[in-house]
């Protein structure tokens, strides 16, 4: 199973339901505004530091750009671009997007 | 003359709101109005420094926030506990703030005539 997020963990409990219900062993890409999940700044409050350990943490290089914190990612966190993005979708018999 | 508060508290590019906001602000400080901006909550991320969306195909519009002033709009306010639970530092925003604790930032907005909320 492929999780996928596209909203801030600070604006709505997408990630938060998502990391709740998400089986150990699966992939979990952020894209979007949960990017910001992902980095220095938001994994304070945003779950994902312990959730690399269970889970395979993607987040998306151009969301990271647009937003200036590309160098900010956590450990344990790997970037795609989009061919990376379509990658994974196709390497997972399932994909869950959390609106 | 009103006293205008624009209340900026969603990121940048997820959403059209932190866009749609400069807009407006751009429209009100024609009509020399009395504006300020506030960032709380994520809004914040909208005054980050270094950022690039070449790749996700939408406009940078950060610069804006600097050209604010040619438009007499300097009055530009950050949330101290926004900033802090982010781990986030003036030094980190591309712009000159006066940040704010969260009291001072509730007096702020009881002065205003009209508060828009993006």
């Amino acid at each position: 199973m492929l999780h996928i997020v596209n909203k801030s963990h600070e604006q709505t409990s997408a990630l938060q339901s998502c990391l709740r219900l998400a089986q150990p062993g699966s992939a979990l890409l952020l894209i979007e505004d949960a990017v910001y999940a992902a980095t220095a700044w938001g994994a304070a409050t945003s779950g994902v530091v312990q959730a690399v350990h269970s889970l395979k943490v993607y987040a998306l290089q151009p969301d990271l750009e647009a937003r200036g914190v590309s160098g900010r990612l956590i450990d344990g966190v790997a970037t795609v671009d989009y061919a990376g993005f379509v990658d994974l979708v196709t390497e997972h018999n399932t994909c869950q997007s959390w609106l | 003359m009103k006293k205008f508060m624009f209340v900026n508290r969603k990121a940048p590019y997820g959403t059209i709101y932190a866009l749609e906001s400069l807009e407006v602000v751009l429209i009100a400080a024609t009509f020399d109005q009395d504006v300020s901006l506030v960032f709380v909550d994520d809004g914040v991320y909208e005054l980050v420094k270094g950022q690039n969306s070449k790749a996700i195909g939408i406009k940078n519009f950060s610069p804006t926030y600097r050209a604010l002033e040619g438009y007499d709009v300097e009055k530009l306010y950050v949330e101290r506990e926004s900033l802090e639970s982010r781990g986030l530092t003036e030094k980190d925003l591309l712009v000159a703030v006066e940040v704010l604790t969260s009291a001072e930032m509730a007096a702020l907005m009881a002065e205003q005539d009209v508060v828009l909320s993006f």
